[in-house]
């Protein structure tokens, strides 16, 4: 059966930073568990030293010269956030110093 | 907050050993940024050097600059790392407001150079060499601006402001293993090395190395075992402490407060800690917990850095000399002993010395002028030494007089000052204030035989041996020629005549 | 329907190009049609007449002035919304985005733009391509035009409606895992994934990041291939997008030939798990081709059994990153709570009001794969199936020059019949995944109805990283094979929407 229980989704959605009622737990616990089940099989496909492939097609080595190119102005810069001040993204506090 | 209790530093070291280890972050120097082609400039007005890139807009992608990992390669060559043939970024995925993706881009279990080594050369001639676990590339975060509340300071804030100005700049984090065996030196070594990678990266000029805007940034780890103990005691991580001073003090006051907490048989808490240089102590942050999982994975929107071994061999090439080897090299040339030369070093003045020398003048004396003279009237001034209007160049050229015994060091000290007032080339200066010296022998032997005449036992006292008698003639004969004579050749002048 | 707007881009660019209709004409016809029908099948999310025209006008006057240089030149498009337009709001299906106008053009845009492409509006898609029957859309289900209780595939399938219903000649799509070959399948369309980085993905809002492929939705082999010859190329933006061209796919159309063709037909994908009359349908392609001389060879491909698991856990893992920037501070939604909360509490807040419940199931399931201590075994296998598959897709295709599945296990279905139930969902995409866990290109062509429903059933053809050039040759041999026999492309058999 799966690992997935409601304190492990609780946990999960803290670091995904959403926001999740209990009920939200119960159910969400229920389904990833069974998808978990089914992913799960992944691990039985490998053994031994099967290089990963975090790239369909091996490239390397692309870079841009160090050049400036256009930015966007403070004014777009800040069009689309929900609150601004003194050409500024205006946040609510901040829960904890680091 | 209550105030921590605190060991005294020499109780501390008797009873326990030492465990540093120090994360530096360079920020590079490029024209632009780590990942997008926006400018990589300190001061701008917020949120104008920015792009979709950089603001993690939805749809945006990284890509890298090329002078960005040159640099980076050249760091790790600097402090004789490897240099990764498959370097590649991941993303360390947390939320912060100051982090436009919530992810940095930055580098996990491939950074660019890993295993290298540094000497560090402490105030009593003692070398640490200082392992190098890695060196990697990162992007630096934007700047948070915390408003109202007391203290400006993020508890009791209101509000936050956000710049993603610095956002994307690019950064190295350079991490020591663990430095073993400093001993009662582990804050001095903390410092001292700190000011070595500064000095590094100012030499290559990659970063510009300016510590109070931030360019280079040290966190501190410390942690104490009792000693004889096999296992590592738990560290804390005192973060972004920004100056040479305030790591000394930070490492000193982690041992110490460590220290008691050990000794009373508590347990040392796993965390960040903050250092309050106006306070004088660190202060606890974030405990670390599970919620620092950052979840690394390679960054799928970046392909790898697989350097050439002709690109490494290319940037080896361009290395400035090493500033460990410069000082050693240096040193033997001047003939200086260790404690003139550290006296250098403390003041920071090698560039200079080494400048009057190349200008013409020789070691000793181009030392004394800049940690003599011209420190002193840099202090009565408040400015740093280096910044006086006065150029290595001019030094020399004022030194090369002394030594023709056109000038003699009092009037030298007058042209100085007249060349820092602004008064022209030292030529100028002596030209416009009068400044040659007297090589009239007439007249030094019209003002010996004046003196002479006021004080006549001094010939009595010089035929019977007694030459320091001499010292009251010349005297007063410099002060009849204001100053303008040799004095050697007046002390010459007045034994001749005792004859 | 004016025969305007059921006739192909390819037809539509040769009246421009020869002046006997204009470009603001065709608009015109595509905008009157989609304002009357997007209320029934919702493809399009949103649409601005006076925009669309004032680029059709620009493209006629280059006409007059003889400057047009594009082969598409003046032929109006549906671009899916999950493309920045800096002219038109994008919300990626999403209720975290919406109102949402980007600063910047996505790379794909611009080449339209600069091909003088006129932008018709941007179509619906489950939110942030989660999902294959846009039921996932925060803005409501697209219906499909063959039966609008049906579902048009997904994500794209405000695009494949909008094609398959005439509401666009072209269109854009972006496929991660099938989100524009299966919904070409349920909508009788052309759908094609180009090779891994032969488009730019620059300003894509990303998905899945190493799996992303932009690509054209169309009424034909030709239209697709003439699409990919404008958006495909590098883009010093994209770090991963080819640094070469792969060539003219129009020329590949062109070239079509079957003579000497080795056909690959995947064992893992062509019996169990296919609804019957998808089944036939793609027994006839095979005995179509066959008879047409190709020879057909039988692969195996034991790894793709664990293709859907592989991509479960590469796909929410990479989405669980890209969708961390939705956090209420540059763009988009901000959900502020009661009382006195820090911007922690915000963001939580916004991104549980902000997304729906798929995206959220993913983003957990990511963030659980990639988190400490379960790395290796699900995100770290599922890289190594990846390979696996790479290796198995290398062997077969020393035995075949293409392969070929049925697009889809079944033919489109009702809307709200799979939208409880994950897994099955899921299942839509298992022969479409392969092919963006190995970056191949892969293209789905109409290849007849289902005999139980009447409905259309898509046949895929995948070809080496790299080859989408064969991929269309062989594309457009299977497409003349089906309208030699309809003597129609099979879209023109879709019902009336107008008598819907
Ligand atoms: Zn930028």
């Amino acid at each position: 059966m799966s690992e997935i229980t409601p304190d492990l989704v609780r946990h999960l959605a803290s670091l995904a930073r959403i926001l999740v009622t209990d009920q939200e737990v119960e159910q969400l616990a229920g389904e990833l568990g069974v998808i978990v089940d089914s992913v799960a099989t992944v691990t039985k496909a490998v053994s031994g030293d099967v290089a990963a492939t975090s790239h369909p097609i091996p490239m390397a080595n692309v870079y841009r010269e160090d050049v400036i190119l256009p930015s966007l102005t403070q004014l777009q810069a800040l069009s689309s956030a929900p609150d601004s001040t003194d050409g500024r993204f205006k946040v609510n506090a901040i829960l904890d110093e680091d | 907050m209550a105030k921590e209790q605190l060991m005294s530093y020499e109780d501390a070291i008797e009873r326990f050993e030492v465990v540093i280890g120090l994360e530096v972050h360079v920020e590079l120097n490029t024209v632009s940024k780590m990942f997008c082609g926006c400018a990589n400039n300190f001061g701008s007005e917020p949120n104008t050097n920015v792009c979709p890139t950089c603001l993690g807009l939805p749809g945006s992608l990284p890509a890298v600059n090329r002078k960005a990992v040159e640099s980076s390669i050249a760091i790790g060559l600097a402090l004789d790392c490897q240099i990764a043939s498959n370097g590649r970024f991941a993303r360390k995925n947390y939320f912060y407001p100051d982090l436009a993706k919530n992810f940095q881009t930055s580098q996990f279990d491939e950074p660019i150079a890993f295993e290298g080594e540094i000497s560090i050369e402490l105030e009593t001639g003692e070398v640490f060499m200082v392992p190098i676990e890695r060196a990697h590339m990162e992007e630096d975060a934007g700047k948070l601006t915390h408003v109202g509340g007391a203290t400006g300071r993020i508890q009791g804030a209101e509000y936050s402001l956000v710049d993603y100005n610095r956002a994307g700049v690019p950064l190295v984090e350079i991490v020591t293993k663990p430095i073993y065996g400093a001993l009662d030196k582990a804050p001095e070594l903390a410092a001292t090395y700190v000011r070595a990678i500064r000095d590094i990266v100012k030499s290559m000029n990659v970063s510009d190395a300016k510590m109070e805007r931030g360019n280079v940034r040290c966190d501190a780890n410390v942690s104490l075992r009792e000693k004889g103990a096999e296992k590592l005691g738990t560290r804390t991580e005192t973060k972004n402490v920004n100056s040479l001073k305030s790591i000394e003090n930070t490492v000193r006051y982690e041992i110490r407060r460590q220290a008691f907490i050990l000794a009373s048989g508590g347990k040392i808490i796993q965390e960040t800690r903050h250092w309050h240089e106006d306070r004088g102590h660190t202060s606890a942050g974030r405990p670390k917990s599970d919620a620092d999982d950052y979840r690394y994975f390679p960054e799928p929107d970046l392909v790898p850095v697989q350097p050439s071994q002709e690109w490494i061999e290319e940037i080896r090439q361009t290395l400035s000399e090493k500033p460990a080897l410069r000082r050693k090299r240096l040193q033997a040339a001047w003939g200086f002993a260790d404690l003139e030369f550290r006296d250098v070093l403390n003041s920071d003045l090698l560039d200079e010395i080494e400048a009057t020398v190349s200008a013409g003048a020789s070691p000793q004396s181009a030392r004394k002028w800049w940690t003599g003279e011209l420190a002193r009237l840099a202090n009565a001034q408040q400015v740093a030494v280096q910044d006086l209007p006065i150029t290595p160049e001019q030094v020399a050229s004022i030194q090369s007089l002394i030594d023709s015994g056109e000038l003699t060091d009092r009037i030298a000290r007058d042209v100085v000052a007249g060349v820092l007032a602004g008064e022209g080339e030292p030529a100028e200066v002596i030209e416009s204030r009068g400044l040659k010296i007297v090589t009239d022998e007439g007249a030094l032997i019209a003002a010996i035989d004046k003196a002479l005449a006021s004080q006549p036992d001094v010939m009595e006292k010089i035929r019977d041996g007694k030459l320091q008698a001499a010292g009251a003639v010349i005297g007063a004969v410099m002060q009849e020629m204001r100053g303008q004579a040799d004095a050697a050749r007046v002390r010459e002048l007045i034994l001749e005549r005792a004859k | 329907m004016t025969e305007i707007t059921s006739s192909s881009a390819a037809v539509l660019a040769g009246l421009i190009s020869s002046k006997q209709v204009s470009s603001v004409e065709i608009t015109t016809a595509f905008l009157d049609r989609l304002e009357k029908l997007n209320p029934k099948t919702n493809s399009y999310l949103y649409f601005n007449r006076e925009n669309s025209l004032a680029q059709a006008k620009k493209a006629d006057q280059q006409l007059a002035d003889g400057t047009a240089v594009s082969p598409l030149h003046g032929v109006p498009i549906a671009v899916k919304d999950n493309l920045t337009t800096t002219d038109a709001p994008t919300t990626a299906g999403s209720k975290i985005l919406e109102g949402w106008v980007p600063q910047y053009d996505a790379t794909v845009v611009r080449k339209l733009r600069e091909a003088s492409m006129p932008i018709l509006g941007k179509t619906n898609l489950d939110e942030f391509a989660m999902g294959s029957s846009t039921e996932f859309s925060a803005y409501g289900p697209s219906k499909n035009p063959w039966d609008l209780t049906r579902i048009p595939g997904g994500s794209g399938g405000g695009s494949s409606s909008a094609i398959a219903g005439h509401l666009a000649p072209l269109a854009i799509g972006s496929d991660t895992g099938g989100s524009i070959r299966f919904p070409a399948a349920m909508t009788g369309s052309v759908g094609a994934k180009p090779t891994y980085g032969a488009v730019s993905r620059y300003g894509l809002i990303a998905l899945a990041s190493s799996l992303d492929q932009i690509g054209p939705v169309t009424n034909s082999v030709m239209d697709a291939a003439m699409l990919q010859d404008v958006i495909a190329g590098h883009d010093p933006h994209d770090s991963t997008s080819l640094p070469d061209s792969l060539g003219s796919m129009v020329q590949s159309v062109k070239e079509a030939d079957v003579k000497g063709l080795r056909v690959g037909v995947i064992r893992q994908l062509s019996s169990d798990g296919f609804q019957p009359g998808v089944k036939a349908c793609f027994d006839d392609t095979i005995e179509k081709l066959a008879a047409a001389g190709a020879e057909i060879i039988e692969v195996d491909c034991p790894s793709f059994e664990y293709a859907v698991a592989a991509y479960y856990l590469i796909l929410p893992a990479e989405a669980s990153s890209n969708l961390a920037k939705f956090d209420s501070v540059r763009f988009g939604l901000r959900v502020t709570p009661e009382g006195n909360p820090t911007i922690e509490d915000v963001m939580a807040a916004t991104r549980e009001q902000g997304f729906g419940p798929e995206v959220k199931r993913r983003i957990i399931l990511g963030t659980y794969a990639l988190s400490s201590g379960y790395y290796d075994a699900y995100y770290g296998s599922a890289q190594k199936v990846r390979t696996l598959i790479q290796q198995d897709l290398a062997k077969a295709f020393t035995q075949a020059d293409v392969l070929l599945t049925p697009t889809a296990p079944t033919t489109a279905f009702k809307i709200g019949e799979k939208v409880d139930d994950p897994l099955a969902m899921y299942l839509n995409d298992v022969a479409t995944i392969p092919a963006n866990l190995a970056g191949i290109p892969g293209i789905s062509v109409p290849n007849g109805l289902a005999s139980e429903d009447g409905l259309p059933s898509g046949v895929q053809i995948l070809a080496p990283a790299m080859q989408d050039g064969q991929m269309y040759r062989v594309a457009s041999i299977v497409e003349k094979l089906y309208t030699d026999q309809w003597g129609a492309s099979l879209i023109a058999r879709v019902p009336d929407l107008e008598a819907l």
